[in-house]
């Protein structure tokens, strides 16, 4: 579906070490416009700090990135110019708690954008529906349960027009009861063409929405592929335990 | 005993002009040590390495002499050095906002730091640049919770004050003692003098208690009211 598309993000190489770890050693993929790609790999593995490095909230030590054929790293111009054009969407939500959920959206849309406040208050409560929280825009993140405060999340990524978002574990946070309604946000944001990069553990969700699954383990890429490749005929076989044991710890969701 | 009500009498007008320029140098210092406060605790959460350490050492100094001896080492010495001809009302806010600056910054530091970093990140992500973020998303959280540490700070600057007794300064305790010494009436008035200090610290941390109500966050610190 997506093979002809322009290719969103790529990235090269991509190292890191903190202190004597090597905790990314080498990293490359792309992403084409439309497509969701699926990181998953055991705790500690990198996944975190490689979606940071993408944005440039870690700098990596070696490797490259780029957006839209513009080179994201090692630029001495403003890093802001790209970071608004990539999402990112945290575990832990990241909420600004002082500030309504209308005006979390809102916030990045007037002191980013620099858009008047009537039309990013527009802006920020069409996002908010889309989420499918209007109700709630007056309310702020300690008012609401987990599941609507990452909803909020999604909608304060969504509403910035970004070129591709990063969640980080979006679901790994809530209550098993709240997990649904964030993947079906996700879910539709996917099929509405948005590009995502999507570490999550959630094996049901990348099996139906992943255009690509990537299975990183001790920084380096061990397996990649289709949901198919790696569930039914993975290269590896510590892909292969990785999956079978990570389905048994998460459960299979419903819409398996 | 009446000699004493009679004594009160005629110091309680005395005293109450004491009273503002006291209320003035609580005022001024703490205001200085605000402004220099905020962006000290900034820079020692986000500034470079050489900064911090000027900050820290800054923080060590005023931290680590009493009062006293600072208001000494200034008024008499540092400011006649550079040949600063400053009032002693001026002086005593210089030295007191300087200390509190010290205080005020670490108040802010623990609170920015409490914040933890995803809401620098967050901030970030979305393409705002350090200080947008610092204006905009950490300092409106930080000095809210800030509020009940600063509270505290006036209440200990406020009785600090007093110590500018010992440059003369005609605040409530200069005020106090004169009059005490001229009626030989000394408990009667230090009572007074006491219980204006009692009042104003009352005051002050009522009015910045029901400020910390005004702007408190919906939602926090009331959970057990479901959803
Ligand atoms: N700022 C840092 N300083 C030092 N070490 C770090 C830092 N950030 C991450 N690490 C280390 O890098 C390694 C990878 O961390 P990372 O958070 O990227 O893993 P992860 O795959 O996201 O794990 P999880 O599934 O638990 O979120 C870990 O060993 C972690 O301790
Ligand atoms: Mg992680």
């Amino acid at each position: 579906m997506q093979e002809d598309q322009p290719i969103v993000l790529k990235i090269e190489n991509i190292h890191k070490r903190y202190g004597e770890t090597e905790v990314l050693k080498g990293v490359s993929f792309t992403v084409k416009r439309g497509e969701t790609k699926v990181i998953i790999g055991p705790s500690g593995s990198g996944k975190s700090t490689l979606l940071r490095c993408i944005n440039q909230l870690t700098i990596p030590d070696q490797g490259r990135v780029w957006l839209e054929d513009e080179e994201v790293t090692h630029i001495k111009k403003d890093i802001n110019l790209f970071r608004q054009k990539i999402g990112m969407v945290f575990q832990d939500f990241n909420l600004f708690d002082h500030l309504t959920a209308l005006r979390n959206v809102e916030i990045g849309l007037i002191k980013v954008k620099g858009m008047n406040k009537k039309q990013a208050r527009e802006r920020a409560y069409n996002e908010l529906l889309r989420v499918g929280l209007k109700d709630q825009a007056n309310l702020y993140p300690a008012q609401l349960s987990g599941g609507q405060k990452q909803r909020v999340s999604i909608a304060r990524a969504l509403a910035m027009d970004p070129s591709v978002i990063l969640f980080d574990e979006p679901t790994s946070a809530l209550d098993p009861e709240l997990i649904g309604e964030v993947l079906e946000v996700i879910k539709n944001l996917a099929l509405s063409g948005m590009t995502m990069v999507v570490v999550t553990h959630e094996m049901g969700f990348a099996r139906s929405v992943a255009n690509e699954i990537i299975f990183i383990e001790n920084g380096m890429i061990l397996d990649q592929g289709s949901p198919y490749d790696l569930f039914i005929n993975p290269k590896h076989e510590r892909t292969k335990k990785f999956l079978y044991k990570i389905t048994e710890l998460y459960g299979k969701s419903k819409d398996e | 005993m009446e000699e004493s009500w009679l004594a009160i009498y005629e110091a309680l007008p005395y005293l109450l002009k004491g009273s503002a320029v006291t209320i003035g140098l609580v005022a001024g210092a703490l205001a200085l040590g605000l402004i220099l406060g905020i962006p000290m605790a900034i820079n020692q959460v986000y500034g470079n390495k050489y900064i911090k350490i000027i900050i820290s050492f800054y923080v060590w100094f005023f931290r680590g002499i009493p009062v006293l001896v600072l208001l000494f080492l200034f008024y008499f010495g540092l400011f006649v050095l550079l040949g600063l001809d400053l009032s002693a009302f001026k002086a005593g806010i210089l030295v007191l906002g300087l200390r509190s600056a010290a205080y005020q910054s670490q108040i802010f530091r623990g609170s920015i730091q409490s914040l933890g970093e995803g809401q620098m990140l967050a901030s970030l992500s979305l393409g705002m640049s350090k200080i947008q973020a610092i204006w905009n998303i950490i300092l409106p959280q930080a000095i809210r919770i800030s509020l009940p540490g600063w509270s505290n700070e006036y209440s200990i600057i406020l009785k600090d004050s007093a110590v500018t007794y010992a440059i003369g300064l005609m605040e409530i305790m200069t005020r106090g003692k004169f009059i005490a010494t001229r009626t030989f009436k000394p408990m009667p008035i230090y009572l007074i003098c006491a219980l204006i200090f009692l009042i104003l610290t009352y005051g002050g941390v009522k009015l910045l208690s029901e400020l910390e109500k005004k702007v408190r966050i919906p939602g926090f610190g009331n959970k057990g009211e479901g959803n």
